[in-house]
Parts: structure tokens; C-alpha cells; sequence
């Protein structure tokens, strides 16, 4: 079922006596979820997301905009109506009632001709239950589960129904930091499996590129980008974006064109073209330096981590907005702890041009010269 | 020489102790029982004397040789105990389940309604708690007077089937149940009677048994409205009935036969607190704190 979601808007009133304008959660987001994807809404706290998955599912009433499932309008369609599933970040799991009871809630409520009869009922329970494998914890009750297995009954829960959309609002921020690795996995096996289009919500970025068809960037209501998440990760659209994707954070420098060269501070380090003479930042991906002894960035060493896979050099340069620059570059390169400065070259790939006015993206293109100038 | 620890010393030291301080401890105890069950006691042995040994004896014995259950019998037979006994069940009942209802409503709409005017409904029906009872026995005696419901069953039962405090003591309950349960049972399709049905209730449960024990006792209790309400003996309670027994119930003093009397309507309450007890207090001290 594909999701269409056009114009959405939702104001809450202000709470504020004093400034009577209204807090917009959610601002003109228009998107087209493909059939059987998995969408990541992704954004920091307070951006909207969880706003955009309610009103979804229905909880919420927009303020303006329609929302499409297929080719029905359920704009005004009540929650139960809709055909969805929802996993609540709490889980929200019913205390009263065993792992069995809690997964066949949502079908004892069915009504008319949708009914089902006691043996359909646990039959499809069961499937749900199998799905993820908690087909042995049946008679437990919510209190006698672990995180993780509560988190499962919950998916259970949200897809005895078969719904035509599976929402997940922050489904792992409970879990510990294996289980949560091994719980994203499963609910993309789950949705691989159902084939059922899947919005979740996270503010965990690793989370959302790891498993998403297409992550949605959002930020204060608006999206920001949309796209599959290596696509972002690689052309982010805005600083916000670039920052927020990608750990180690990208690097972000002062910087300027001058001269058809781009300088971080006072080192010129790319040569471009056809790009106007302004005030920049520079953003560059940890992975983007690389080690060069007559490299044109120069930075002030500070020190070295070892990681096993590869290796995490910090330095310190005037021109950085973060407080270090971190560059991870291959085991291969031996770095001297003890001199005081280290330099680089960049991959022109990795590095990101943003205008200091709008912090919009400023493409560039590379000039081909023999070698980096100092 | 090092010098010794006498570990077996001290460990007798340590048992005397604390023998001393356990006989100390349950010599208090068994002092208060014996004060708090003496007049249950009194009360069980008046009603199995026969009337004319209470009677001969100038200084109350502790304690009788001839047990009897003729009081027994004499206060089912010669006054209409057991009628009184049959109104106050019916009382107690009809009273009891019609404030659940009301209560358990009353407080799922201030817990999980919105709707214009909650808080300020809200407060007012906490403040009425501050106006004592006697001052509003006296406003439903003209009322339910005017509304020609003396001496009858609704007349007894209406000012009690609500209960600001048991309102109260609910939507506190309830409203430490997680909004995200309301939404995902919405989500599973149910509506808010239902979700009240199937959800509120059952995780109340604790705090709706002990309000449900506590009304049964307060119902039972109820003295001052019964005593107001009826003047026709088929409408008494055993509260007022037992007084209605002792002023001309069998014609003479008869205490023996009152306290059996007063056995039998006793007996109910405390087989009931027996068997709730510990519900009482798991629910009150549930009710009573947050998370």
C-alpha cells in the first residue's frame, strides 16, 4: 500500500499567553511512500517526526493536507479505520493481559463481517507470534518479559491485523545497545517478509541509514531531504543535513572562495571552478582526509585512536566550528604522535561546499591541475 | 598472650537480647489485643447467656457455664431481625454497585476526557469535600422529603451512590495508566467505553476492590440516614433496627438476645475484612502513591 501524504500541515495553538503564534509541527510536507518500503522519518528531537507518524495512524488531526493510503482519502478516517499498525515507543504493551491476549486485542475488536472465530483468531495470533518468535512466551505476562521480547510482542501486536501500513514510532530507544543492533535487523526481516510499507521514527541517524529503503530528513517541521540514505549521506542538500548524517559527525570548517580556490582558513585546499567568490563552510566526512606530508590543510595534532579497523587522528585547526577535527584514514598510515602538526589532502568527493548565508549546499566542480598548490 | 574473643559470649549476649526485647514486644502486643477484643468478647459470651443467669448475676461473670442459643433463636423469632438484615443487604448492594458505576464513569471523564470546564467541575466537586456531612444530611432530608421518597428503598439509596473522595481516589488510579495505552488501544479499535471495559478497569482492579470493601463497610455502618429517612420498620437497616430492638424489641430488657442480635449483624464485616484484608491495604497504599 503506498502512502501518499500531501501538504501536510499541523499547528498546535500556542501555550504561551504572551505570543499568541501558533507551534508548527509539522509544515507542508508532501511525500510519496512507495509500496512495501521502509521509510526512515529521521530528525532530532522536536522536529516533527513523531507528529507526521500521528498523523498517519490518526491520533492526530491535520490541520490542513490530505493523506492517502492507495487511492482511499483517510484524512478523516478514525485510527481504527485505517488499517494500520502502530508500535509505541513505550510499547504500550496491556500490563492486565498475557502475551496471547495482548496479541488477539486487536482482533476481538474486529466487527461485521470481519469478524473472526475463536480458532482464526488464535490461529492468526499465532503466526504473528511465530513471526517473531515469541510463539514460546505466550502465557507470560508483559511485567515477566525482557525489553527486547516486550518490543516483539508489540510488532506482533501491530501485525496480527495484517495492516496496510506498520508504524514504528522510535521502536529501539528502549533497547540496549546489542539488542538494539539485533532488533533492527529483525524488523527488517519482519518487513522484507510482510511486505507491509513500514514508517518508523527515529533520531538515531545509524539507525535509519542502516535499515531504511529512503530516509526523511526533517528539521523545526520542514523536511529537509528525502531520499535513500547512502544518496543523502553522499549529497547532503544543507549543513543540517550534512551534520546530522554520519558518526563521526562531519567536519566543519570557516572557509571562503576566492579565486576559483577554496580555503579553509588560510590554507587553500581545493582548486574549483566557475564557483563565485564568497564567505563559506566547509564540511568535510571524516574519511575524506587523507594523510600527505605536503598536504595543503595543516592541523595541529592532538592525538590518535586506534580503532582496530582503521584510525581515528584529532587535531585542532583555527578555522574548525568543532572543537577537533577528526579524520579516520586506513591502518596503513603510521602517524608520529610526537610531531606537532599533522596535513592533509581531501577527497574532493567528501568535502561539501555550504553557503554561510543560507547554509545551502554550493556545488563545485574540481579543476584538474597535476597537483595540489600549497 | 593475645587476648581472646569469646565469640560464644557474645553470641549469648546477642539471643539474650533479643529474647528479652521479643517477650517485651509481644507482651505489648498481647496487651492491646486483649483491650481492642475484649468487647467482642463481652459480646459473644452476653449473647450465648441464657437471660435469667445474665440476669441473676449481681456481678457480670467472665465466663458462663451454660452456653445457650436460645438468644439466637429469640432474635430471629420475636423481632424482625431478619428482615432488617434482608434491607441492609439490599441496601448495601444496590448502594454499592450503583456508586461503581457512577464513580468509575465520573472518574474516566476527568482522567481521560477532555472536555470545557474539567478543572473548574473538577475543584468544585473537591471542595465539597470540605463541607462536613451533617450539613448536607440536612439538605437531603428536605429534598428527598419533597420528592415523597421517605420509606423507601430510593430514599435510602440515592445520597449515597456517589462519592467525591472514591472519584478521587479512581482518577488519580487512572490517571497514572499511560496515554500511549488509550492510543494503542485506539489504534486496535476500541472505543472509549470499551477501552474503560477492557483496559482501566482491569488495571484498577485493586483500588476499585478496596473501595468496594470500604463502601460495603460504610453502608452497613450507615446510622444517622437510615435512622432520618424511615420511620416505617419494614424500610430499617440493621443499624437502626438494633436500636428499634433494644428501646421495645422483646418487650423487656433483653440484653442477652440484643447481643446475639448484634453477633449476627457483626459477623458479615468482619468475615468480609478477614477475607480482603490484605486487598484493603495493597489498594490504598497502590491508590496512594505515584509510579
Amino acid at each position: 500500500m503506498e502512502v501518499v501524504l500531501k501538504n501536510l500541515t499541523k499547528k498546535f495553538p500556542s501555550r504561551d499567553r504572551k505570543n499568541h503564534e501558533d507551534v508548527i509541527a509539522v509544515n507542508d510536507f508532501t511525500f510519496e511512500i512507495p509500496d512495501g518500503k521502509l521509510i526512515g522519518l529521521l530528525g532530532p528531537s522536536g522536529c516533527g517526526k513523531s507528529t507526521t507518524l500521528n498523523l498517519i495512524s490518526g491520533l492526530l488531526k491535520p490541520t490542513s493536507g490530505k493523506i492517502f493510503f492507495g487511492e482511499d482519502d483517510v484524512t478523516d478516517l478514525p485510527p481504527e479505520n485505517r488499517g494500520i499498525g502502530l508500535v509505541f515507543q513505550n510499547y504500550a504493551l496491556y500490563p492486565h493481559l498475557t502475551v496471547k491476549q495482548n496479541i488477539l486485542f486487536p482482533l476481538q475488536n474486529l466487527k461485521g463481517k470481519d469478524k473472526l472465530s475463536k480458532q482464526e483468531m488464535l490461529e492468526k495470533a499465532y503466526t504473528a507470534a511465530r513471526l517473531v518468535q515469541i510463539d514460546e512466551l505466550m502465557d507470560r505476562k508483559p511485567g515477566e518479559l525482557s525489553g527486547g521480547q516486550q518490543q516483539r510482542v508489540a510488532i506482533a501486536r501491530a501485525l496480527v491485523k495484517m495492516p496496510r501500513v506498520l508504524l514504528l514510532d522510535e521502536p529501539l530507544s528502549n533497547l540496549d545497545a546489542r539488542l538494539r543492533l539485533q532488533t533492527r535487523e529483525e524488523i527488517r526481516r519482519i518487513q522484507r517478509e510482510t511486505r507491509i510499507t513500514t514508517i518508523f521514527v527515529t533520531h538515531d541517524q545509524e539507525e535509519a541509514m542502516s535499515i531504511s529503503d529512503m530516509i526523511v530528513v526533517m528539521k523545526e517541521g520542514l523536511v529537509q531531504q528525502i531520499g535513500k540514505p547512502q544518496d543523502v549521506y553522499d549529497n547532503p542538500i544543507n549543513l543540517f543535513v550534512a551534520k546530522f548524517l554520519g558518526t563521526p559527525p562531519i567536519n566543519v570548517f570557516e572557509g571562503q572562495v576566492k579565486n576559483n580556490k577554496l580555503y579553509i582558513g588560510e590554507d587553500a585546499v581545493l582548486d574549483i571552478k566557475d564557483t563565485a567568490d564568497q564567505q563559506v563552510y566547509v564540511g568535510v566526512r571524516p574519511e575524506g582526509f587523507t594523510l600527505q606530508e605536503d598536504g595543503p590543510l595543516c592541523c595541529s595534532l592532538s592525538g590518535v585512536e586506534i580503532m582496530g579497523r582503521d584510525i581515528s587522528v584529532v587535531s585542532t585547526n583555527k578555522a574548525s566550528l568543532n572543537p577537533t577535527v577528526r579524520a579516520i584514514i586506513g591502518t596503513e598510515y603510521k602517524v608520529n604522535t610526537q610531531q606537532p602538526q599533522v596535513r592533509f589532502t581531501l577527497k574532493p568527493s567528501k568535502v561539501f561546499v555550504f553557503s554561510k548565508e543560507t547554509e545551502e549546499r554550493i556545488p563545485f566542480e574540481v579543476r584538474e591541475v597535476g597537483r595540489w598548490e600549497n | 598472650m593475645e587476648k581472646m574473643i569469646d565469640y560464644s559470649k557474645i553470641e549469648k549476649n546477642a539471643k539474650a537480647r533479643k529474647t528479652v526485647i521479643n517477650v517485651i514486644t509481644y507482651a505489648l502486643l498481647i496487651f492491646w489485643a486483649v483491650i481492642v477484643l475484649f468487647p467482642f468478647y463481652w459480646m459473644l459470651l452476653t449473647s450465648v447467656k441464657s437471660y435469667s443467669s445474665y440476669n441473676s448475676e449481681y456481678i457480670p461473670k467472665f465466663y458462663t457455664l451454660s452456653p445457650t442459643l436460645q438468644n439466637y433463636v429469640d432474635a430471629f423469632t420475636t423481632v424482625p431481625l431478619g428482615r432488617y438484615f434482608t434491607n441492609t443487604v439490599i441496601f448495601t448492594v444496590v448502594t454499592t454497585a450503583i456508586m461503581l458505576v457512577v464513580i468509575t464513569l465520573a472518574a474516566f471523564a476527568f482522567a481521560r476526557l477532555d472536555f470545557k470546564g474539567k478543572n473548574i467541575a473538577f475543584v468544585i466537586f473537591l471542595s465539597l469535600m470540605m463541607i462536613p456531612n451533617e450539613l448536607v444530611v440536612i439538605t437531603n432530608f428536605v429534598t428527598i422529603t419533597n420528592l415523597n421518597l421517605r420509606n423507601t428503598f430510593p430514599g435510602l439509596i440515592l445520597p449515597s451512590v456517589t462519592s467525591v473522595f472514591y472519584i478521587y481516589l479512581l482518577k488519580e488510579n487512572f490517571e497514572q495508566i499511560p496515554d500511549s495505552l488509550y492510543y494503542a488501544a485506539k489504534v486496535d479499535g476500541t472505543s472509549d467505553l470499551k477501552y474503560l471495559l477492557k483496559v482501566m478497569i482491569p488495571i484498577s482492579k485493586p483500588t476499585l476492590i478496596t473501595i468496594t470493601i470500604l463502601k460495603v463497610i460504610e453502608c452497613w455502618n450507615s446510622y444517622v440516614w437510615p435512622r432520618l429517612i424511615t420511620d416505617d420498620e419494614n424500610y430499617y437497616l440493621v443499624s437502626n433496627g438494633i436500636q428499634e430492638i433494644r428501646e421495645n424489641g422483646f418487650g423487656r430488657e433483653n440484653i442477652p438476645a440484643m447481643m446475639a442480635a448484634v453477633v449476627v449483624i457483626s459477623v458479615p464485616l468482619i468475615v468480609l475484612f478477614l477475607i480482603f484484608r490484605n486487598k484493603v491495604m495493597e489498594g490504598v497504599s497502590r491508590g496512594g502513591t505515584k509510579g
